[in-house]
């Protein structure tokens, strides 16, 4: 069968039962928008910047298990999304962009809307493709999809200049695919998971530190199942929360720059350590100098060779895929007898349990200026820790993270690696395409919700009843954070003047505004919003300007060296 | 650490700029690169000296290994080895001069390959601390030029680096 550039672009999106595609047209994709006019298999989404498509394509993929799509022009319509790219990359989301080029002979001519898009986003993707011939695009677009979601995932672009979408030829869709330079390792190293239970099994002060990882490859179960054979600690990293239950006993909360007092302390004293699709970032572990002091055996899973032993020296390295070393732990540990020392395990318990005590979570619930985190703990009271919670970044994120308690995996959906402002509104509009009629709240600040607040409008065409808890204190929270702490109290552009009326701004885009500014309003508002299913409802909630998030670990300083709120 | 990192990879456009790429990004040094498609012509093979610590030189290897087009990478300095690299050396060759740059091209094992009145142009291989001295034991002053392809290397015996 003959056929353009174009309608095999879209035949290959059908191939792959893609749902959505998030996009925006221009010149150079106007053969692919004409084929996507023709059809009614694959929906387009059209947002309102490219960073949005981006990051909804990305929400997309984070709540479900599919790989998420957009499709955008050329030139700015690329450098717009660069910044969502980038947002998956750090992330490891499974995502195709598909993006328009100027025509072949045009290349390298500084043509209208022309940029070296392969170039640019060479180093925020898993990998690149321009395509030059169109008999070659039909394998180029399963390639991509199968690099996207295969190994350790991550965005991979595909540049379709605008010749190439009109040129035809004979389509076919390869069945699969098998590239000699690529080959990710599934199963673990057998000799390697036997010193890995060896340890295991003789740990004294044992902990478990899984994260994004356990998510992205749907090992949840299987983490639960070894977590409960073991009677370990765990902890999840800001990328890992809900791979574990958050209200489980076992589960001591998140650990790093904002992670619980008992989290941090385990995590620095325990004597093995189990890491699971984590990569010790320095949000996480603090200074590995620091980490380092004290001995203890790591052994690492993870899919991607190059996470492990890049920041802190392991013992027992494991590639491989989690769920599939996992199997292999249970089984290998159930057959020889599970974890042996009982007496140590139950006093490091005890010790745990001495740190738990701290309750480092603890604000002022009295308070007669609504404390963010009181928002947050409502909101998951009212939604029953049912809903899927998008956030930005900076205060209102680590609030989210520690105050929801995530049980279930694919509910969290942060910018964890990149820390992009703006990512919240439009990753929630991905959730919500994905999953209609679930609760689905993006919590975020007044700084972070502006940088793509023009999504409002497609959440209006598209009629996506998210519900935006916006936590307004009038400040770039984080940054005024660090300015008082680190920085002398000079809150230097951390302030942000000039705010709109979220009420009307939310109003003026047709849904429905509630500004709520007293502690005892704060559940009825919840309740009212979550109540009205077919509306997007944009909560502006006055907060505490003053309240900072804690415990705080201050960059570079060891994991334990942690600032407790002033209260403690 | 001097390294010496072979690696086979897809011959494709845009594959170097990757490794490249990684290089500057991920601020690894490199030392000298070289690059030519090998006997297969759908793959090229890259050698790349680079300095760092073992960690460094690890992650250098992981991360070029995590590449998509890369085939296969070896830390050819590993084990015993061959390096080459060739020079090109253009050089004042008038009155006594003359005579002694034959000589020292001679002693070198250089090949003149070019001649006119007034200057050589001395090819030279060997492993970068031969070419190193050469260029020390002759007279800086007649330099007029010289170029080097970077080192390329091989490892000895059955250490073979292949699909």
């Amino acid at each position: 069968m003959v056929l353009t550039g174009a309608e095999i672009v879209i035949r290959c999106l059908q191939e792959e039962k893609v749902e959505y595609v998030f996009g925006y047209p221009g010149g150079s994709v106007l053969f692919i928008y004409d084929e996507l006019f023709k059809q009614d298999k694959v929906r387009h989404v059209l947002v309102r910047h490219e960073q949005g498509a981006v990051h909804a394509a990305d929400g997309y993929a984070r709540s479900t298990e599919e790989v998420g799509v957009a499709l955008v022009t050329s030139g700015p319509g690329v450098t717009n999304a660069v910044t969502g790219i980038a947002t998956a990359y750090m992330d490891s989301i499974p995502m195709v962009i598909i993006s328009g080029q100027v025509p072949t002979a045009y290349i390298g001519q500084d043509a209208f809307q022309e940029v070296d898009t392969v170039g640019i986003t060479r180093p925020c993707v898993k990998h690149n493709f321009l395509v030059k011939d169109v008999r070659e695009l039909a394998e180029t677009v399963k390639k991509a999809f199968y690099l996207a979601k295969s190994g350790r995932p991550g965005p991979v672009l595909v540049d379709i200049p605008k010749d190439i979408s009109a040129a035809k030829c004979e389509y076919a869709y390869p069945k699969a695919i098998a590239m000699r330079s690529y080959n990710p390792v599934i199963k673990g190293h057998q000799g390697q998971i036997k010193k890995a239970v060896q340890l295991l099994i003789e740990a004294k002060r044992p902990m478990i530190y899984a994260g994004g990882g356990v998510i992205l490859s749907d090992a949840a179960d299987k983490l639960a199942k070894l977590v409960r054979q073991l009677g370990f600690p765990v902890t999840n990293t800001l990328m890992g929360l809900g791979g574990y239950p958050a209200t489980d006993k076992q589960f001591v909360g998140m650990l790093g720059m904002h992670g619980t007092y008992e989290a941090n302390m385990a995590m620095q004293h325990c004597d093995v350590l189990l890491a699971v699709g984590a990569r010790f970032d320095d949000r996480v572990i603090g200074n590995p100098e620091h980490f380092a002091e004290v001995p203890r055996k790591i052994i690492h899973i993870d899919i991607d060779p190059s996470s492990i032993s890049k920041r802190v020296k392991v013992d027992v390295p494991i590639v491989g895929d989690v769920p599939e070393v996992l199997d292999d732990l249970a089984k290998l540990l159930a057959a020889n007898g599970g974890h042996a020392d009982e007496k140590a395990l139950k006093g490091w318990w005890k010790q745990i349990d001495e740190w738990r005590g701290k309750d480092c979570l603890k604000y002022d619930r009295k308070s007669k200026i609504i404390k963010p985190q009181f928002v947050v703990e409502k909101l998951y009271e009212v939604t029953k820790g049912e809903a899927f919670v998008c956030s930005d970044v900076g205060q209102h994120q680590m609030w989210a993270a520690q105050y929801y308690k995530f049980d279930k995996p694919r509910r969290w959906m942060n910018s964890g690696g990149l820390g992009t402002m703006g990512f919240g509104l439009p990753a929630a509009m991905g959730v919500q395409l994905a999953h209609p009629g679930s609760p689905v709240a993006c919590v975020t600040g007044e700084g972070s919700i502006q940088m793509c607040i023009q999504e409002l409008s497609t959440c209006k065409q598209y009629r996506l009843p998210l519900k935006i808890v916006l936590l307004n204190n009038g400040y770039l929270g984080m940054v005024r954070q660090w300015q008082q702490l680190f920085h002398g109290n000079r809150y230097a552009e951390s302030y942000v003047d000039a705010l709109p009326d979220f009420v009307k701004l939310a109003e003026s885009y047709g849904h429905v505004g509630l500004k709520v500014e007293k502690p005892g309003d704060v559940e009825g508002a919840l309740k009212d919003a979550f109540k009205r299913k077919d509306d997007l409802v944009f909560l502006d909630f006055a907060i505490d300007p003053t309240e900072n998030v804690y415990p705080m670990v201050q960059g570079g300083k060891g994991l334990t060296e942690m600032i407790l709120s002033e209260e403690l | 650490m001097r390294h010496v990192i072979s690696l086979l990879i897809e011959n494709e456009a845009g594959a170097l700029s990757r490794v490249t790429g990684l290089f500057s990004a991920r601020a690894y040094n490199i030392e000298s690169l070289t690059v030519a498609p090998t006997e297969d012509p759908s793959m090229s093979r890259i050698t790349i000296v680079s300095i760092g610590s073992d960690d460094i030189i690890e992650q250098i290897t992981k991360q070029l290994n995590k590449l998509i087009e890369v085939i296969k990478v070896v830390d050819i300095s590993e084990a015993a080895h061959i390096e080459r690299e060739l020079m090109l050396v253009k050089v004042r060759a008038t009155g006594k001069d003359r005579e002694e740059m034959k000589r020292m091209s001679d002693i070198f094992r250089g090949r003149i390959i070019d001649v006119t009145e007034t200057t050589y142009v001395i090819e030279l291989t060997g492993n970068t601390a031969k070419l190193d001295s050469f260029i020390e034991a002759i007279d800086r002053t007649l330099i007029l030029e010289t170029v080097r392809t970077g080192v390329c290397g091989i490892g000895r015996g059955d250490r073979i680096l292949k699909v």
